[in-house]
């Protein structure tokens, strides 16, 4: 009854995709900045309960499918996108989707941290308090403190709670976006190159963080760093030129490629 | 006099700037070293020490040329005339209009004298100080071609001639507005000899009427701003209720929904209408706006003045409407677009963003827009001239007729009027309380900006 029920996985598909349920289905999906074509037929499967990693040289469409997922790109005028996407069986592409909502599902943290200009506090309650989630006071305080804590962070800024979020260092800076994004208790959480501003020992953390929340949630990272992507993914897809290359295990793409461009650039031919 | 000298001045820059360009040029040709500075450079150096030391000349010469020229003009004179300051300019204006050739009547023996007095001394001091500039450069450019040698830091040279220029120019902007408040602080000062500071800052009445001649039957005059500064602030604040939602909304709709096309249409038409002469502004609302009021106030039953603080107010307000929705348009496309995604990606609609994200990380730059369009409104003068009316009352009511400080410092001074009467002077009374009024206002703004910045980076 229940295999019915789940989308049929090819036998060649990934052991990850096999293992756990499919969360994000995308099915030829091509992307246009006015007259350019930044990706091309793409389709994948994300499961859910994961790291997925998109890797792959600058301009190679890997953030661009990343902000089509939680349709961040409605924001650029220019941007045109056919094709179909499903989260949990629903095209977040159609009429009747209201993309509000949608992005309240789904969580982001961006390459450069971008806490508002507002106290430690404010920045983590800001999605629970426009989502209502919290009923009083002292709620908005238990999801605060919560999100906090799961971020890694709650240590550093028990005491200093009203300073300003923009006050924290660069890798708690980006530790207080990863905590906001997960206050309002999304599926999915979307990290365009979160480590790219910090440094190793921030990085580290955040990587750290990273294989902890993947126990509850759908995560996709876009990551330049090809060690990144193998310490905490289990799925890897590589992209080129608009293309989506290969997609495999993380084991299986950095240690025996099938495509030439993938082993090309793992093994740092280009790139 | 001076007009030579400039002459000589501009020709000795160009001369030590071409000669300084050259000689290096030349000294790379010769020796084929390397320069530190490039020809140019060294030009530029000759012609800054020229330039320097022929203005430092002029500054301390040109005075001392003047002064020695008068005391001999003056010299046949008795001290008497020379004493008294009116007679003092009658009498060098008499010896200008011979030497010119152009006096009328008769001259006096001793005009003869001061004016032959004059004429050689004006002589000598013109040949006195050209001569002077011209060795002054000319030693300048000799002693500057002598110290042109390749390691001569000619450029870091000129870079510090560069930030004294700089200085000075910003100083002129300090002097000057040292020398308003000054000029304005000590006619004030004589106002306050006639009338006490108390009853000009606390009385409730103002009536500046005074007898101008012994004989005239007038009054002494009341002075007491509080219904001044009454009718400034109730016009101020109506003018701020139309210009600050709309100045602010209309900022929003440009920096935030408008698409490009549309933007580029409305803004420069808001623009316009600050270019508006306000003298246009105020015929429009003393023969439209206040007419209106007036016959719609009456419709309702309400008392309506026909010049009245809320025709002048409401058109003033619309005359600041570009201050308010230009610069606020400005500080919000400063904000940063990745605050603006971390708000989308949050589930956050349009407005949510721009009210809980946008605005408050603009808010300082709004606040001086709004103190810019305060200011603005204070200090304006004509609408509220032609439609406010100059009834000095204290009230509250829009629907009456007020006035405000600009508009009696104007009434004040415009026409002949005696220079040391209390009604006169009490024109640069009013001047200082603006000045400080304006000057508190930037302060509380500044106060305001720095309690709730919300800094992003």
């Amino acid at each position: 009854m229940d295999a019915m029920i789940k989308t049929p996985v090819a036998p060649s598909a990934p052991r990850i995709a096999r293992e756990k349920p499919l969360k994000i289905k995308a099915r030829n999906v091509d992307v246009y900045y006015g007259d350019k074509h930044a990706i091309n037929d793409l389709s994948i499967d994300i499961p859910d309960s994961a790291v997925s990693a998109f890797i792959g040289p600058s301009g190679c469409g890997k953030s661009t499918f990343l902000r089509s997922i939680n349709r961040m790109n409605d924001t650029i005028p220019s941007c045109r996108i056919t094709g179909n996407v499903e989260i949990d069986g629903r095209d977040i592409y159609d009429k009747t989707l209201d993309v509000v909502q949608l992005r309240a599902r789904i969580g982001m943290v961006f390459q450069k941290p971008n806490p508002f200009p507002k106290s430690i506090y404010e920045n983590v309650a800001y999605g629970p308090k426009i989502h209502g989630l919290a009923k009083n006071k002292a709620e908005l305080e238990e999801i605060v403190v919560t999100s906090l804590k799961k971020a890694g962070l709650f240590e550093e800024v028990k005491d200093r709670l009203d300073h300003s979020g923009t006050s924290l260092s660069g890798g708690q800076q980006q530790r207080l976006c990863i905590a906001r994004a997960i206050a309002v208790n999304p599926e999915v959480i979307l990290m365009d190159e979160p480590c790219s501003a910090l440094d190793p020992i921030a990085t580290a953390r955040i990587e750290e963080l990273i294989d902890e929340l993947r126990q509850n949630f759908c995560i996709v990272i876009v990551t330049h760093s090809m060690q990144q992507a193998a310490r905490v993914s289990q799925l890897t897809a590589f992209f080129h030129l608009g293309n989506l290359v290969e997609v495999g295990d993380t084991d299986d793409i950095f240690t025996s490629p099938r495509d030439k461009r993938t082993q090309d650039y793992i093994t740092g031919r280009f790139g | 006099m001076s007009g030579t000298y400039f002459v000589i001045l501009a020709v000795l820059v160009g001369a030590g700037f071409l000669l300084g360009a050259q000689r290096a040029r030349g000294l790379r040709s010769d020796t084929g070293s390397a320069l530190h500075s490039l020809p140019a450079y060294h030009g530029l150096y000759i012609a800054a020490a020229v330039l320097t030391v022929m203005m430092a000349i002029y500054v301390m010469a040109a005075p001392l040329a003047e002064h020695y020229v008068l005391r001999q003009a003056f010299g046949a004179f008795d001290p008497s005339i020379i004493a008294e300051q009116l007679q003092r300019d009658a009498t060098l204006r008499d010896i200008q209009n011979l030497v010119a050739g152009s006096y009328q009547g008769e001259p006096s023996d001793t005009l003869k004298a001061g004016a032959a007095a004059y004429a050689s001394a004006s002589s000598l001091a013109f040949w006195g100080l050209n001569g002077l500039g011209v060795l002054a450069g000319l030693a300048v450019i000799f002693w500057g071609l002598s110290r042109i040698q390749p390691e001569l830091r000619a450029r870091n040279q000129f870079e510090h001639f560069v930030k004294y220029v700089l200085l000075a120019c910003s100083a002129v902007a300090v002097l000057t507005t040292i020398g308003i408040l000054l000029s304005v602080v000590f006619e004030a000062a004589q106002f306050f000899s006639k009338i006490s500071p108390i009853d000009f800052l606390f009385g409730l009445q103002w009536s500046p009427q005074t007898a101008m001649r012994a004989d005239q039957v007038g009054s002494s005059g009341v002075f007491g701003i509080v219904p001044l500064i009454v009718g400034t602030l109730l016009i101020t604040i109506i003018a701020m209720l139309v210009a600050g939602p709309l100045g602010l909304f209309s900022a929003i709709y440009m920096a935030e929904y408008a698409t490009p096309p549309i933007r580029a249409i409305v803004k420069p038409i808001l623009e316009i209408l600050a270019g508006i002469p306000t003298v246009v502004l105020g015929f429009f609302a003393a023969l439209t706006v206040a007419p209106l009021i007036r016959s719609s106030g009456q419709s309702l039953g309400f008392d309506v003045a026909s010049e009245s603080a809320l025709a002048a107010g409401l058109v003033m307000g619309m005359m600041i409407i570009p201050f308010v929705s230009s610069l606020s348009d400005d500080v919000i496309n400063a904000v940063p677009q990745s605050l603006r995604d971390g708000s989308y990606a949050m589930g956050a609609t349009k407005s949510e963003t721009i009210k809980k994200v946008v605005l408050p990380a603009a808010l300082p730059g709004i606040v001086s827009a709004f103190m810019l369009a305060i200011s603005r409104a204070i200090g304006e003068t004509m609408i509220v001239v032609m439609a406010a009316g100059l009834a000095a009352n204290l009230t509250f009511n829009p629907l009456a007729a007020v006035t405000t400080v600009t508009v009696q410092i104007k009434t004040l001074l415009v026409g002949d009027q005696e220079f040391d009467s209390a009604k006169t002077l009490s024109a640069f009374a009013l001047g200082l309380v603006l000045f400080f009024f304006t000057l508190a206002l930037n302060y509380i703004a500044l106060k305001i900006v720095q309690r709730y910045r919300e800094q992003y980076d």
